[in-house]
């Protein structure tokens, strides 16, 4: 389980508390209100700040206070998710070997099978400004598949996507974590993504991450927050 | 995002703390030996007090009149629209990285004894002008910050909207009142500023000072600080001179931090402004004028450099080469120093530790090495390296000027990816800080080569004959009145600071093409 104990965030007038756990392997939408503190909850998980007090916790070992790269977190972001100067392949690489150095020949086949799982192959020599915004999601993706990390978390990453290749890559995402056994956690203001996408919702809103609930459940049946957020 | 970077910050914190105290030691020792070895205001005489008068009095007429000046230019280019504009534009920014000593004799190529206004002068039977004194020295010093002038104001004047324009345009306006409600505002926003800048650099005027000043008349506290070690060797009276000149480039330089020029390295001054009023014939031709005498200003005296210097290069003795190699070693080196100290201190704080090196003066910093070497070893052998150390100190706060918005920019891009990878420093460094910050950093270690390259300061004050360094021995040349030589020298000299500016600066740009 990925545990937020009594987990509490303030910067200033906001403030976010948390008191939830997570099973390993569900899909997780979070959704809420612009401001609301969807991604500093992200944050949080992925070890991008710090809380003021709580205990964060993977399989019941501690990792409130781990840095970003000692979680079992891959992450991507809204944006900047691949260094521009660099190749696809250098690019994934860095996933494999953080000192930047050259990769032996079973890594680089590694990277070459991950582009390839991703609908990318032979691409590898490409840099992230000749490919469409598509394909740098999916070459983001492909990074995510060299990190095996046992959750994954998705800040917006496809916002500035169509409404097809959103769905596309939501797919994608699917299949990548469903290969992996990850937890995804998937941040989002559209309900939609959340409906045709996890299985489970966190709603955040008015300073608290709320625990779990089903998808179906949530929706059928919406508490008095999500009412609100949803204007129906 | 306080506490977030937590770790990247750990990681870039040692190396910018070395970098930080390694600057403040560099500029605080040297400061703290002049302060102890200063002797009591007695010891000045009457001749210090007049090089005092004499700094501060030169500098406002630099200031004042390269302003002036600057005004009818600035308002020319920013309406005007002619073939080599741009050119010309960018030309005013070469001034920056010219060495002293080549200005210098181009100047006296034109206005010397034997130049080209006293052969006019002598032709039209009227007497001749002298270009040493304080009117050479002015004159020298409106050369280098005319065109630093003419660019704030271009940019001051480029700031204005268009729809003001237009405005001004459908009222009717005449030229007098569009100039009262449009362009004296401005006038006044941006002059004072511009005037504190060129204030502060002619305070601490060495190296035009030195060939064209010089006498009781014409003498800058740094040259008496010069003339105090060398001739006298009185390091007593050069520290207390040393405290006099640091008092005054503090106190200008709060002052003019505050009137706050914006001196960036002005991006975009190649637009024109499309303008309804001044279309008259008389004020097109006083605009033609205005551009024409600027370019011919500062124009001639480097033609007169190349074509004077060309017979000269076949004159250049083994010493000469022997000094081009010290220079280009000195201006790799204090470019290396240079880099490696301003890619650490490419922050906020960063940059506030750098300007130490605005601070002080060369010849400040330099009488104060002196002081501290001396016990232990003779200086005059440690010239090169602390040649070179100097340098990269007073480069250090253009580096980071031109660094620092880049590397910002790019940490709040690429700390989190980075972050996220676990990508160890090196890594950072290797693949991601440097070429994302290429062009920049071109930039930059093209700027600090040049001026070192072209440095005529603190090397005067340790160097003997066998250490020298090109523009010295231009100096050299010049002083034993081999002026062909010299010119050879100068124009070898040209070639190398340009040479140096533009291969670095090319180095950052030639495929860099990041998307």
């Amino acid at each position: 389980m990925l545990t937020l104990a009594d987990l509490r965030y303030g910067e200033g007038a906001f403030s976010l508390s948390a008191n939830l756990a997570l099973a390993p392997g569900r899909r997780v939408a979070i959704i809420g209100p612009s401001g609301a503190g969807k991604s500093t909850l992200l944050d949080l998980i992925a070890g991008f700040r710090l809380p003021e007090r709580g205990r964060l916790s993977w399989r019941g070992e501690d990792i409130t206070r781990a840095a970003p790269d000692r979680r079992p977190v891959a992450m991507l972001f809204q944006e900047n998710n691949l260094f521009p100067h660099l190749t696809l392949a250098r690019n994934l690489g860095l996933a494999l070997r953080p000192d930047g150095r050259r990769l032996g020949a079973s890594e680089a086949a590694a990277v070459e099978e991950a582009l390839e799982r991703v609908g990318l192959a032979g691409l590898g020599g490409r840099r992230p400004g000749a490919l469409s915004g598509g394909q740098q999601s999916r070459a983001a993706l492909a990074r995510v598949l060299l990190q095996k990390r046992p959750v994954i978390a998705l800040d917006e990453p496809f916002a500035a996507l169509g409404p097809a290749l959103k769905v596309e890559m939501l797919e994608l995402v699917r299949t990548v974590a469903a290969e992996l056994g990850a937890l995804v956690l998937l941040v989002s203001h559209d309900p939609q993504d959340a409906q045709r996408f996890a299985e489970e919702v966190v709603l955040v809103a008015e300073g608290v991450a709320h625990p779990p609930v089903e998808t179906a459940t949530l929706f059928n049946d919406p508490p008095e927050a999500l009412r609100r957020y949803l204007g129906s | 995002m306080a506490a977030a970077l937590t770790s990247l910050r750990w990681r870039s914190a040692l190396p910018a703390a070395l970098a930080a105290t390694a600057v403040a030691l560099l500029t605080l020792a040297p400061v703290a030996a002049v302060l102890l070895r200063a002797g009591g205001w007695g010891q000045l005489g009457a001749g210090d007090w007049q090089a005092l008068r004499f700094t501060l009095l030169q500098a406002v007429l630099s200031g004042a009149l390269s302003v002036a000046l600057a005004v009818p230019v600035a308002r020319a280019l920013a309406r005007r629209r002619f073939p080599g504009r741009g050119v010309l534009v960018a030309l005013m920014g070469a001034p920056f990285i010219l060495p002293v000593i080549v200005a210098v004799l181009g100047l006296i190529a034109v206005f010397g004894q034997n130049g080209l206004v006293n052969a006019v002068l002598r032709g039209l039977g009227l007497p001749g002008m002298t270009i040493y004194g304080m009117h050479g020295v002015v004159m020298a010093h409106v050369f280098f910050n005319l065109p630093l002038a003419v660019r704030l104001l271009l940019q001051g004047w480029l700031s204005i909207p268009a729809e003001r324009f237009r405005l001004a345009a459908s009222l009717g306006l005449n030229p007098w009142a569009t100039f009262r409600v449009l362009e004296a505002p401005m006038l006044l926003r941006i002059a004072p500023g511009a005037f504190a800048v060129i204030f502060v650099i002619c305070l601490s005027s060495f190296a035009v000072a030195l060939t064209l000043g010089g006498g009781p008349r014409a003498t800058t506290v740094e040259l008496a600080i010069y003339q105090a070690v060398r001739f006298d060797f009185d390091l007593g009276r050069a520290a207390l001179l040393s405290v006099i000149q640091l008092g005054l480039a503090l106190a200008a330089g709060l002052v003019a931090l505050r009137l706050g020029a914006g001196t960036g390295f002005g991006a975009g001054l190649d637009r024109v402004q499309q303008r309804w009023d001044g279309q008259g014939a008389l004020a097109r031709i006083c605009d033609g004028l205005w551009v024409a005498l600027a370019a011919a200003f500062l124009l001639t005296p480097l033609l007169l450099v190349v074509l004077r210097g060309l017979p000269g290069l076949l004159l250049l003795g083994p010493s000469t080469w022997q000094a081009a190699g010290h220079s280009v070693s000195v201006a790799l080196a204090s470019t290396a120093l240079c880099i490696a100290w301003a890619l650490p201190l490419s922050t906020r704080g960063g940059e506030l530790v750098g300007l130490a090196g605005i601070a002080l003066s060369p010849l400040v910093l330099g009488t104060g090495l002196f002081l501290i070497v001396r016990p232990y070893a003779n200086p005059l052998t440690l010239a090169l390296p602390v040649t070179a150390l100097v340098n990269a100190l007073v480069s250090l706060p253009f580096a980071l000027r031109i660094l620092r918005p880049e590397a910002e920019t790019i940490r709040a891009d690429y700390a989190r990816l980075s972050q996220a990878l676990g990508l160890t420093p090196l890594a950072w460094l290797r693949l991601v800080l440097l070429p994302r910050l290429r062009r920049p950093l071109g930039f930059a270690a093209g700027l600090a080569a040049a001026l070192s390259m072209g440095d005529l300061g603190v090397v005067v004050l340790f160097a003997d004959p066998d250490r020298a360094t090109l523009p010295l021995q231009v100096y050299g040349l010049m002083g034993s009145y081999r002026m062909e030589a010299a010119a050879g020298a100068a124009l070898l000299l040209l070639v190398l600071s340009f040479g140096a500016f533009w291969l670095f600066d090319r180095g950052g740009r030639v495929n860099a093409d990041a998307g």
